[in-house]
């Protein structure tokens, strides 16, 4: 069956746009989308909080919550303490929801794009085989070369516009399907975990987007059930000065499996846009959960002008006994990157791991890093983080790992290296650790280095040039967590890699 | 093939001139070698002509098949054909010994507009390759030349010039550290690909490497000139009364 006939259209979005998001692996990522877009008026007070989840037809319990979010970030101020700084963001000048009303037009022709940014995306060999099979491209399912089956949920700006292979995950009793869908069709679920991990007046963005989050996606995997694909949302922020807030709620039962994939793009814009999302993962006992990310948000142009600000609280709770996490992310684009998954063992003998590559160029900046809180008996966590920065960029890592009086005999191990490419950039590492009791043991270990002139002039002489030998090295230097993703997004990662130092040495 | 002219070199940082006007003609088919002193500007004479960077050259010229070597980036004149086996191979975490092998192939054959070798091709052949240079397939799977053994840095270092089958190799003290058996192997290799259309700088500090690989020409170089040259018996003079007669008798 083709995957087309499992692409199920939300109500409220009209075929041409489905159409058009089909089309998303046909068109570069720098393409702004030619669609006729519904807004709501910019800014944000209790009126538009009160049309989003009228728009989403959402129950007036959240409503409700939603208003209580939108009061307690009223009372909060913005944090100023990442190493970060970016020009202050009006937030009562953007855009809190746009959904495409329709298409006037077929996508233009690839001349109209900048050529630039053209030539990077053909490099980079996308479309991938979840998008081909968003696309509805013919026989894209049945690719032998990736092996694996992927379910895609796609949200466009505020909206999500589909989600593939819903019969086959419904037979395993899997749920995967938009947060709104979920708050009309599972409220029991939704009701019991949202908020529950990440809490409403957590922090400031994440308070901000308990308000006026538009979208997002929902997983549910039953007790005892191994899903049966990987499970891949795509965010894609197109229109101009729109937020983008997504809410992203998963949810392993007791002794479940599931591995999800987040993939990110935006198009090019000369002015920032704001990305606030939240993601929350409820791991029961005997749990695992796998949740990896590939962003390669719209980082700006090489003078700092423009792209994604991205802020996002990503958190995932070890509730049950020998319940796993894994969080593997590779953050090549954004202009301003503040990020923290995090892990809360809070199960006997649970385990948190965190992989983490951080790439910056040019003007970017990011402060990203880790949060491992050891709540439980003979919890374990570990923590790989690579850095590399270039140009004139900033990059931090700033890890907590906090060791409570019952988290008897925990261990940690944290490994942080920060690799730079010429000598205008820099890498910071702030290691936060607290250890409350005296049978845990946490190790910290971090390097900096510099792309060695001796290893560039080898890999030249060899034939490669100078790009190709910068990709190869730093390449090696991902190794590590580079093995941890999914084949599928290993490949595309390693090319990433590749394309978002171009131009950063000679 | 290979013309030096004349060639002078200064060190980019500092006033300090290394070569002092150095004039080789190396023909195709032909194996020479270059003997002397430590510091006598030998690894300077093969790091300009593969083209490092931190040397400047002052004077005189340097031509594969008439071509300017100089005029070019490193990645150019590798894909004309210049191979350099380092003396102190170069370490590059986390990158397969494989990876960067198909990578630098791949990298050559598109730079002359050729195809990319397809993994199986390439599979067998370095498989073939490595074999009779006994490294096995954990030494291929390892990242590039971390943990290596001096033996195994420079049988590497043979492997990657077989595979790339260059015109022009030059090969810096690749005796050094090696044991006997080591350094027959590696001259087997060495000897595997002597042919008719390609050349060989053979750089050594003593004698030993040239019992196995039979020099057609002798250079001596001191201070950063060729001082004598002659054929395989010069290499005995040197390894009988060292370089000090030799020197005395330039100077
Ligand atoms: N990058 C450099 N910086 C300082 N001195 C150098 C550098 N490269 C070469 N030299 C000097 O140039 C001379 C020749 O060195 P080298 O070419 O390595 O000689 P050889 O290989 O014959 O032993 C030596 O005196 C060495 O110290
Ligand atoms: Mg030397």
């Amino acid at each position: 069956m083709a995957a087309l006939d499992q692409t199920q259209v939300k109500e409220g979005v009209d075929q041409e746009t489905v159409d058009a998001v089909r089309e998303v692996g046909t068109y570069k990522y720098g393409w702004d989308t030619d669609i006729e877009m519904e807004y709501a008026p910019k800014g944000v007070n209790p009126d538009i909080v009160r049309l989003i989840s009228e728009k989403n037809e959402e129950p007036e319990w959240m409503t409700e919550w939603r208003l209580a979010a939108f009061e307690r970030w009223t009372q909060i101020e913005e944090p100023n303490w990442a190493m970060v700084n970016y020009p202050k963001i009006d937030f009562q000048d953007q855009y809190y929801y746009a959904r495409p009303k329709s298409m006037e037009e077929k996508p233009k022709s690839l001349d109209e794009v900048d050529p630039k940014l053209l030539a990077t995306y053909e490099k980079l060999g996308i479309p991938l085989k979840e998008q081909m099979i968003l696309a509805g491209v013919e026989g894209a399912e049945d690719a032998p070369a990736e092996g694996r089956k992927v379910a895609v949920d796609a949200v466009f700006d505020s909206v999500s516009v589909g989600t593939t292979f819903q019969a086959e995950l419904k037979k395993a009793g899997v749920i995967f399907c938009s947060i709104s869908e979920a708050i009309r069709e599972h409220p029991e679920l939704v009701k019991k975990y949202l908020g529950s991990v990440v809490p409403v007046s957590d922090n400031f963005y994440a308070t901000l987007n308990s308000a006026v989050f538009s979208d997002g996606s929902f997983v549910y995997i039953p007790p005892g059930v191994r899903c049966p694909m990987e499970l891949s949302t795509y965010f894609r922020i197109n229109a101009e000065n729109t937020g983008q807030f997504e809410r992203t709620l998963i949810i392993a039962d007791k002794g479940s499996y599931v591995s999800y994939l987040e993939g990110c793009t935006a198009p090019q814009r000369d002015t920032a846009q704001l990305h606030a999302a939240v993601v929350e993962i409820i791991i029961e006992e005997d749990a695992e959960v796998k949740y990896s990310t590939v962003q390669n948000w719209f980082p700006g142009d090489e003078n700092g002008k423009g792209g994604i600000y991205n802020f996002v609280t990503k958190r995932a709770d070890c509730r049950g006994d020998r319940s796993k996490v894994m969080w593997t992310q590779v953050e090549t684009g954004s202009a301003v990157t503040w990020k923290y998954p995090s892990c809360i063992l809070r199960g006997e003998e649970s385990q948190g791991e965190f992989y983490s590559i951080a790439i910056t160029n040019n003007y970017q900046q990011a402060d990203t890093g880790t949060k491992m809180v050891h709540l439980g008996k003979n919890t374990k966590s570990r923590i790989v983080s690579k850095g590399i920065s270039a140009g004139k960029a900033q990059n931090t890592y700033r890890g907590l790992v906090s060791m409570h009086p019952k988290a008897k005999n925990s261990r940690n191990y944290t490994q942080c290296d920060s690799l730079l490419i010429g000598d205008k950039c820099g890498a910071h590492t702030v290691p936060y650790i607290e250890v409350k009791n005296n049978s845990s043991r946490v190790e910290h270990e971090a390097t900096t280095s510099k792309v060695d002139d001796d290893q560039l002039f080898y890999c030249r002489q060899r034939g490669m040039d100078e790009e190709e030998a910068v990709a190869l090295v730093v390449n090696g230097f991902c190794k590590d967590v580079l093995q941890a993703l999914p084949m599928e997004f290993a490949m595309e990662a390693q090319q990433l890699v590749a394309i978002s130092l171009e131009g950063s040495v000679g | 093939m290979l013309e030096i002219k004349n060639l002078h070199v200064k060190l980019e940082e500092e006033e300090k001139q290394i070569l002092k006007g150095v004039d080789l003609t190396v023909e195709a088919g032909k194996v020479h070698a270059i003997m002397g002193p430590n510091g006598s500007g030998k690894s300077t004479l093969s790091y300009v002509l593969s083209g490092r960077d931190g040397y400047e050259v002052t004077d005189g010229s340097a031509t594969l098949d008439g071509e300017d070597l100089l005029e070019m980036e490193p990645e150019e004149r590798a894909a004309a054909g210049v191979f350099l086996a380092f003396q102190y191979p170069v370490e590059i975490p986390g990158v397969g010994n494989m990876t960067f092998l198909r990578t630098a192939v791949n990298a050559q054959r598109k730079a002359r507009g050729e195809d990319e070798l397809s993994a199986a091709d390439f599979l067998k052949e370095v498989r073939a390759k490595a074999k009779s240079l006994k490294i096995d397939a954990d030494m291929l799977k390892r990242p590039v030349n971390v943990g290596f053994s001096g033996g195994e840095k420079k049988r590497n270092e043979i492997l990657q010039m077989a595979m790339l089958e260059p015109k022009m190799c030059i090969l810096d003290e690749t005796d050094s550290g090696l044991d006997v058996d080591a350094m027959k192997l590696v001259a087997e290799g060495v000897n595997a690909l002597r042919d008719e259309g390609r050349g060989f700088l053979v750089i050594t500090h003593y004698q030993r490497l040239l019992d196995h690989i039979k020099p057609d020409v002798v250079h001596i170089m001191a201070d950063g000139k060729i001082v004598k040259t002659g054929g395989p018996d010069l290499a005995l003079e040197v390894e009988n009364n060292g370089y000090a007669d030799i020197l005395a008798e330039v100077n």
